[in-house]
């Protein structure tokens, strides 16, 4: 079986014509390194890029061929590892999902760390205390009595559930833009509570009560005020905000 | 300089190093180094399934699937391994799901499981739904999973620790020696046993699947220490990479339903691989897929790629089944895969080689000892199962039998074992190694000759070869490596240098890709994925064995490489022609 032609839109004759016009874009990125310089400092970069390149090939180039001194973490580069969590034009995203030409690159393009977590050099954030939080909701099925032979059933119902917050990479985009999170070192902020959402929402799991009770401590779903920053700033699409009044639902009503 | 103490040392936390830990550290005091935080590993991006015969949707059972890893290995798979991995796929699948991974489920509630490249009913009568997944995540899902069941046994972690040699004294174990990148200070761990579970080394070629930090670092620094590395030359590359970036499209796709297209819109597997068709394995379809583009039926105005077609899938299903690939069209590419085909190329995907062990995990010296304490799991091995061309699934299964296995004898090794003296100056080498990068004045840049490398990779080593192209690769290797001796940096602090860390790296992708290079220049047939337009058939007289490169230095400290051949453990499967 054969079809005879395959059928063109106009964004796929764009993708594959190529010879994309290069433009030039400044990035301008918030550097710091206190071996060097006890504040931060912007500085300029000037590329020649594809705007339908990622930021991260951005500062790529400017490391490999400009500034090997520029500090970042990368890993995949197509947006499931969670490394490369930044401020972009003062939002949250990861420098690996962001295409050039979505972000005005006819102006200068601001590159800064991520809010809340200590920032140890340029664009690396001390990461500890994100995963800290994340440890303290007990983020692994709780179960009791003995394992069956073989697997535990669910129904695709149940395991739709909670399929939203299983997407979650811990890359703190949510977390660090948290307005909440960044006045209150405390709070465990949004990713802690996705995750305890992922659990407690999984029929298989027993250990609801323990992780509801850990978040209704007063640094717990409480302080979150439902601004939607994280459920704009998630890069894999999840309802964060959803998910904690999710959580704060089953606070009060003790039905999960 | 510090000096710390711990039974097992495991060196990587992806799926391999994660699910050594979890065995290890029930068993001794154990403490995980990795250069990524945990969650950051590679095993994140798989997508399409593990297999196992559980017989949830249709017969099926672990020999079917050991007959199909043999074959799709090209005979070069160890048989007794392979019979291994596949009997305990069932228990691995099933122990995941009791540590909570959220499998896709069928109606009756049980684990989905889907069709894959090269897996079959009954010796390869018609595919078979052999595939554990959840939705196309499946990699993503076992990461986490591994890593929340890290925090629950309170696996100790040392997070961006890059371990930059490996300790022997009289050809035992001693420990590890690691830089820390937040501050620069040299780390030296005494272990009784050590696990290597660093992963892959993919980032020698331009168009990749694998993440910038796939640089063969484990084997490199034990190809250095004299020990040997085995199948260098099976580098598997996957039919469907977007197109030049190379980003993976999983094989779950075509599982699905999805279909290879040429310009003219035509099913062109259908001529490779008439029972298979795009289920045919990886090697065969990236093949097909070069054929197409070389005889003028590429896609594009430069007929340089193929479609993936999906456009006859509901969007219902690609919504429920392939919810992250379809967002890597529209995200990378800007394309609506309900409506617009996929371009796509073969992209470099995976190592079939690296550090020869036995099925417990243990390192190999050379054909038949093993270097006591010294074990290895995951891509960075080659047990081997994978033989001359991987399957699609299995290996999300190696990192789960293999690194259970290696974290299980490790943990019993130390337990029933002293501590080997540490050598003398244990530091020494990888002390004078960052100091030389970080004083160096040379005048050639990082970034230029990782370029030039991934460069002629692509152009001479990859799905077509011929002794011309690789003896290219090789010289341009050389020349390569002459140049990196002047190689400098920007940044000489202590503080996260990374720009010091691609360096090191860099130096471990040109020794691999030379040992890549050498192997398959002399492999003159063509087997798996590895393909020689020269010597276009298989050829079982000379080369049904596995190769074992040894880096060999002169006394002026230059080095060469001296292959060596190690039989194939054959137990049930005598080879056949390879069909699908």
């Amino acid at each position: 079986m054969s079809t005879p032609t395959v059928e063109h839109s106009a964004a796929l004759d764009a993708v594959e014509a190529g010879g994309t016009q290069l433009i030039t874009v400044t990035f301008r990125i918030r550097r710091f390194n206190p071996e060097e310089h006890p504040e931060p400092v912007w500085v300029d970069y000037q590329l020649v890029m594809d705007p339908k390149e990622r930021v991260l090939d951005a500062l790529n180039k400017i490391k490999w061929e400009q500034d090997g001194t520029l500090t970042y973490r990368r890993s995949c580069a197509h947006g499931i590892c969670g490394s490369d969590a930044m401020r972009i034009n003062g939002r949250n995203r990861l420098a690996c999902k962001t295409l050039i030409k979505d972000v005005n690159p006819e102006k200068p393009i601001t590159i800064e760390a991520i809010k809340g977590l200590t920032v140890l050099k340029d664009l690396v954030v001390d990461m500890d205390p994100f995963f800290q939080a994340y440890k303290d909701v007990m983020p692994f099925l709780i179960t009791k009595g003995n394992d069956p032979t073989r697997e535990r059933l669910q129904s695709a119902e149940d395991r739709e559930r909670f399929d939203d917050t299983t997407k979650c990479i811990l890359c703190a985009a949510c977390t660090s833009s948290c307005p909440v999170f960044w006045n209150d070192g405390q709070y465990f902020g949004p990713a802690a509570i996705v995750n305890a959402h992922r659990f407690i929402f999984d029929s298989r799991d027993e250990g609801a009560e323990q992780r509801l009770e850990i978040l209704n401590d007063r640094e717990g779903v409480w302080r979150c005020r439902t601004t939607f920053n994280c459920s704009e700033a998630c890069p894999r699409g999840i309802e964060v905000t959803k998910a904690i009044q999710e959580v704060k639902r089953a606070l009060v009503t003790r039905r999960f | 300089m510090q000096i710390h103490q711990y039974d097992t040392v495991i060196v990587g936390a992806g799926g391999a190093g994660m699910r050594a830990a979890i065995e290890s550290t029930q068993r001794s005091r154990t403490a995980v180094l990795t250069k990524l935080y945990p969650t950051r590993s590679h095993t994140g991006a798989a997508q399409g399934g593990m297999c196992a015969a559980l017989a949830n949707v249709e017969e099926d059972n672990w020999e079917w699937h050991t007959f199909d890893t043999v074959k799709g290995g090209d005979y070069l798979v160890d048989q007794d391994a392979a019979e291994i991995m596949c009997k305990e796929a069932i228990d691995a699948v099933l122990d995941l799901e009791k540590m909570g991974l959220p499998f896709s489920r069928t109606e009756q509630g049980r684990i989905d499981q889907r069709r894959f490249g090269g897996h079959s009913r009954n010796h390869g009568e018609a595919p078979v739904r052999r595939s554990c997944y959840a939705a196309d995540r499946t990699g993503h899902m076992i990461l986490q999973t591994l890593f929340q069941n890290c925090v629950k046994h309170g696996v100790e972690f040392f997070n961006e620790f890059y371990v930059l040699d490996l300790l022997l004294n009289e050809g035992k174990t001693a420990g590890v020696v690691a830089y820390e990148l937040a501050t620069g200070e040299i780390h030296v761990f005494q272990a009784k046993s050590v696990v290597f579970a660093s992963g892959g080394t993919g980032k020698f070629f331009k168009v990749s699947s694998n993440a910038h930090t796939l640089t063969g670092d484990g084997q490199a620094l034990v190809y250095r220490r004299g020990l040997p590395l085995e199948d260098m030359e099976f580098f598997q590359f996957h039919p469907t990479g977007i197109w030049r970036m190379g980003i993976l499209l999983t094989e779950g796709a075509r599982g699905e339903g999805g279909i290879l297209r040429n310009k003219d819109g035509e099913r062109f597997m259908e001529r490779y691989a008439p029972v298979m068709k795009d289920l045919a394995s990886r090697d065969v379809c990236s093949r097909a897929i070069y054929t197409e583009i070389r005889e003028g039926r590429g896609c594009g105005p430069d007929g340089d790629h193929v479609y993936l077609d999906l456009t006859h899938l509901p969007p219902e299903q690609l919504d429920a089944k392939l919810p992250d690939i379809t967002e890597f069209a529209r995200t990378y590419l800007g394309i609506e895969p309900y409506t617009d085909p996929i371009p796509i190329q073969p992209t470099a995907h995976y190592a079939m080689g690296g550090i020869p062990t036995n099925v417990e995990g243990e390192v190999l010296r050379n054909n038949t000892d093993v270097v006591p304490g010294l074990y290895a799991a995951g891509e960075v091995a080659c047990v081997s199962v994978h033989g001359a061309n991987r399957l699609g699934t299995n290996s999300l299964l190696d990192i789960n039998v293999f690194g259970r296995r290696a974290g299980i004898a490790a943990a019993d090794f130390a337990n029933a074992n002293e501590f080997v003296e540490l050598p003398e100056n244990p530091e020494e080498k990888v002390q004078a190694l960052v100091d030389g990068l970080r004083e160096s004045t040379g005048t050639e840049s990082v970034g230029q000759i990782r370029k030039e490398l991934q460069e002629t990779m692509d152009a001479n080593a990859m799905v077509y070869r011929t002794g011309a192209t690789l003896k290219q690769a090789v010289e341009d290797i050389a020349a390569l490596k002459e140049r990196y001796k002047n190689v400098s940096i920007q940044d000489k602090g202590f503080r996260y240098n990374t720009d010091l860390l691609e360096a090191v790296e860099l130096g471990n992708l040109l020794d691999l890709a030379e040992v890549l290079a050498v192997s398959a220049l002399a492999r003159e047939e063509s087997r798996g994925g590895h393909y020689r337009e020269d010597f276009p058939t298989r050829d079982d007289v000379k080369f049904m064995q596995h190769t074992m490169a040894y880096q060999e230095v002169a006394a002026d400290g230059s080095t060469s490489i001296r292959l060596d051949y190690k039989p194939v453990v054959t137990t049930r499967y005598q080879p056949m022609e390879r069909k699908y």
